[in-house]
C-alpha cells in the first residue's frame, strides 16, 4: 500500500489538530479562539504553497490543495443541513404564531417537502430525477420544469424593467458628473442601436448619411467603452486585487478576525 | 530548413523501442515539454525533421497570373531527416516551479510591505485614511432605523466563504451587528450560501455577546433562505416590500440579483449602502443605492470602522504596493514604447 503523505498531513492538520484543540479548549477558553485562527492559517497556506511547489503530495490531482477544495464541498453539505433546519424552524414558528405573511411559510414548506420527497423517492426507487423509461418526466422533473423554471424566469425578466427605472434615475443631469454620464450613455445607446438607419428608411437620399453617422457613433461607442471605461475598470480591478491580497494576508496571519466573530478586528 | 519542414518528436520506453508519436513541432520552437509522462519511468526521445509530401499539381508560389507559369509540379514524397536519439531520461517532480519565481518574489515583497506597515502602525505613528462616505453612513443608517423602529437588512452577497469579498462582508456585518446590539435595533440577515449563513450567524452572535446584549440575539435574525439565485432574490425582495426596513446593506459578491434587490430596496424608501469589488455589478449599485463602497473600499471597511492600528497599517502597506505597481506600469509603458520587452516578460505569469 502506498503511503499518501498529502492525505495523512491533511487529516492531521485539519481534523486531528482541531479536534484536539476543541478538547483542550474545554478547559482553556483562550485556546478555543486560537484554533480557528490556526486552521485558517494552514488552510490559507496550503493553496499558496501549491502554487510554487509542484510536488504531487501538495499540488498533484490528489494532493492537499485539490483535496482541501473537496473538503469545502463536504463542509457546505453539512452547512446546508443546518440551513434546512433553520428554514423549518423559522417557517414553523411563523405559522404557529400566525405572524405576518404566515401563508407564504405554508407554501414554502409544501414546496420543500413535496420537492424533497419526490427527489428522495427518485433516488431510492432508482428512477432518478430526469425522465422515466417511457419518456415521461419524473414528478421531480415535472415540478422543476413546470413550476420552478417559469418562476425563475419571471424573476429574471424583472431585470429589464428595473434596468429602465435605474437608468431613468441615474441619467438625470443634476450635476456635472451626472451630465457627463448622461451624454456618454446617450452616445453609447445611439452607437449600439442603429436607430438613424431605421429613421432614414423612408428617405433613400438620407440613407448613406445615416449609415455614415451610425458607423461614426459605433466607433465612438467602442472608444468610450475601451478607453475611458476600460481605464476606470482597470483602476478598480488593480485596487480591488491589492485590497483582496492584503485582506487575505490579514486573514491568514490571524490579524483580521471579524469573519470569525472574534476580537475588535472586524 | 526546407519549406514545409517540421520536427517529429517520438518517445519509447527502453529496453523495447516501440516508438510512439508525442508531438509535431514547427521550426523555430526551441522547447517542447512532454507533460504526458509518468514520473520515475525511463524514456528515450527521438527527434527528426520531416518534410511534408507535395501533392501533384501544386503551383509554384508567386508565379500565378504572370503568363509565364512553369509546368505543373510532379508529386513529391515526404522526406525524413536523420533521427537524433536521446539518452534514457526519467522525470521527477520538482521542489520549486521556477517559472513562477516572479510571482513568489512579488508575494514575498507584498507580504513584507504589509507586515512592516503594521509594525509601523503599532509603533504609534499616525496613519491617514481618506474619508469614505459609504462607511461614514453606516452608523447614520442604523441610527435612522433605530429612530423609526424598523429593521436593518444585511445581505452578505450570494457567494460562499471561499470568496474574499464574502469574508470582508462578514467582517462588516460584525460591526453592523455591534451597532444594532448597542441601539437595540432589529437585524435581519437572509443568506443564500450555507457556509456564509453559518459564518454570519457566528459573527452576529459574537457581536451581541461582546456588546453585552445576548438577550437581544435571536436565532432567526440570521436565517437561511435557499441556494437558488432567483428564488433567493424573490424571497428577499418580498421581505423588503412587506417589512419595509429602514436600512439595507448589500455588501459582498452579487450577480444579476444585484439590480433587482437594490431597486426593490430603493422603492421601499430605505437608506441603502452597497459594496462590491467586482466592476460588473457596480454601476447598478451606484445608480440605485445611496452609498456604494467601490473596489478596495470594501476591504478597507474593517480598518476604517474600527481604527485598529494593525488594520490601518495594512492599508498603508496596500497603498505603498499600489504606488510600486503604478511605477512599474509607467516604466513598462515607456519600455514597450521604446521597443524593450524586458518588463512585460518579467511580469508574465506562467
Amino acid at each position: 500500500m502506498n503511503f499518501d503523505f498529502g492525505r495523512v498531513a491533511l487529516v492531521l492538520l485539519f481534523a486531528i489538530v482541531p479536534i484536539g484543540g476543541i478538547i483542550l479548549g474545554i478547559r482553556a477558553p483562550a485556546l478555543r479562539s486560537r484554533i480557528p485562527i490556526m486552521v485558517g492559517f494552514l488552510a490559507g497556506l496550503v493553496p499558496i504553497v501549491s502554487l510554487y511547489v509542484p510536488k504531487n503530495f501538495i499540488s498533484g490531482p490528489t494532493g492537499m490543495s485539490p483535496r482541501l477544495d473537496q473538503w469545502l464541498i463536504i463542509l457546505a453539505g453539512f452547512a446546508l443541513l443546518l440551513g434546512i433546519v433553520n428554514v423549518l424552524q423559522t417557517s414553523i414558528r411563523k405559522i404557529t404564531r400566525r405572524e405576518a405573511g404566515w401563508p407564504f411559510a405554508v407554501v414554502l414548506l409544501a414546496g420543500l417537502f413535496s420537492t424533497g420527497s419526490f427527489g428522495i423517492h427518485g433516488a431510492i426507487s432508482g428512477q432518478g430525477i430526469g425522465f422515466l423509461p417511457d419518456g415521461s418526466p419524473t414528478p421531480f422533473k415535472y415540478m422543476a420544469d413546470w413550476f420552478f423554471l417559469p418562476l425563475q424566469s419571471t424573476i429574471f425578466s424583472l431585470l429589464a424593467f428595473f434596468m429602465a427605472s435605474a437608468a431613468f434615475r441615474a441619467f438625470r443631469a443634476r450635476n456635472t458628473e451626472a451630465t457627463i454620464l448622461l451624454v456618454a450613455a446617450g452616445l453609447i445607446m445611439a452607437g449600439r442601436v442603429p436607430l438613424l438607419e431605421l429613421f432614414a428608411l423612408p428617405f433613400p437620399g438620407l440613407q448613406p448619411a445615416a449609415a455614415g453617422a451610425s458607423q461614426f457613433l459605433g466607433r465612438t461607442t467602442e472608444w468610450i467603452m475601451d478607453t475611458p471605461n476600460g481605464a476606470a475598470q482597470s483602476g478598480i480591478i488593480i485596487g480591488a486585487a491589492l485590497g483582496a491580497a492584503s485582506m487575505a494576508i490579514r486573514v491568514i496571519l490571524g490579524i483580521e478576525r471579524g469573519y470569525l466573530g472574534l476580537g475588535k478586528g472586524e | 530548413m526546407p519549406e514545409g519542414a517540421v520536427f517529429d518528436v517520438r518517445r519509447a520506453e527502453p529496453p523495447a523501442y516501440d516508438w510512439q508519436e508525442v508531438a509535431t513541432v514547427d521550426p523555430g520552437v526551441g522547447r517542447y515539454v512532454d507533460a504526458s509522462v509518468q514520473d520515475g519511468s525511463v524514456y528515450r526521445y527521438e527527434i527528426r525533421v520531416r518534410v511534408a509530401a507535395t501533392p501533384a499539381g501544386a503551383e509554384t508560389p508567386g508565379a500565378a497570373g504572370t503568363g509565364l507559369e512553369p509546368p505543373t509540379a510532379a508529386a513529391a514524397p515526404a522526406a525524413m531527416g536523420a533521427a537524433v536519439v536521446s539518452d534514457p531520461v526519467a522525470s521527477h517532480d520538482n521542489w520549486f516551479r521556477a517559472a513562477r519565481a516572479n510571482s513568489l518574489v512579488a508575494t514575498v515583497l507584498f507580504t513584507v510591505i504589509i507586515l512592516s506597515s503594521i509594525a509601523y502602525a503599532r509603533s504609534g505613528k499616525n496613519i491617514f485614511i481618506r474619508r469614505i462616505a459609504g462607511l461614514n453612513a453606516v452608523d447614520e443608517a442604523i441610527g435612522r432605523a433605530t429612530e423609526l423602529g424598523k429593521k436593518v437588512f444585511y445581505i452578505p452577497g450570494s457567494q460562499s466563504m471561499d470568496d474574499i469579498q464574502t469574508v470582508a462582508s462578514i467582517a462588516i456585518l460584525g460591526h453592523v451587528a455591534r451597532a444594532t446590539a448597542r441601539y437595540g435595533t432589529d437585524l435581519d440577515v437572509p443568506n443564500k450560501d450555507p457556509l456564509t449563513f453559518v459564518s454570519a450567524r457566528e459573527a452576529v452572535r459574537s457581536a451581541y455577546l461582546s456588546e453585552g446584549r445576548p438577550d437581544l440575539f435571536r436565532e432567526e435574525m440570521v436565517n437561511y433562505v435557499t441556494y437558488d439565485q432567483f428564488a433567493y432574490t424573490a424571497a428577499v425582495s418580498a421581505r423588503m416590500v412587506r417589512e419595509k426596513p429602514a436600512a439595507i446593506f448589500l455588501i459582498g459578491y452579487f450577480f444579476a440579483e444585484s439590480l433587482i434587490l437594490a431597486e426593490t430596496g430603493q422603492s421601499t424608501g430605505a437608506i441603502q449602502i452597497a459594496g462590491q469589488a467586482d466592476p460588473t455589478q457596480l454601476p447598478f449599485f451606484v445608480a440605485t443605492c445611496d452609498y456604494t463602497l467601490i473596489g478596495e473600499e470594501l476591504y478597507a471597511a474593517g480598518a476604517y470602522l474600527t481604527r485598529e492600528p494593525v488594520l490601518l497599517g495594512s492599508m498603508r502597506g496596500q497603498d505603498i504596493a499600489k504606488a510600486i505597481l503604478i511605477l512599474i506600469g509607467i516604466s513598462g509603458i515607456i519600455a514597450v514604447s521604446l521597443g524593450v520587452q524586458g518588463i512585460p516578460e518579467m511580469l508574465l505569469t506562467r
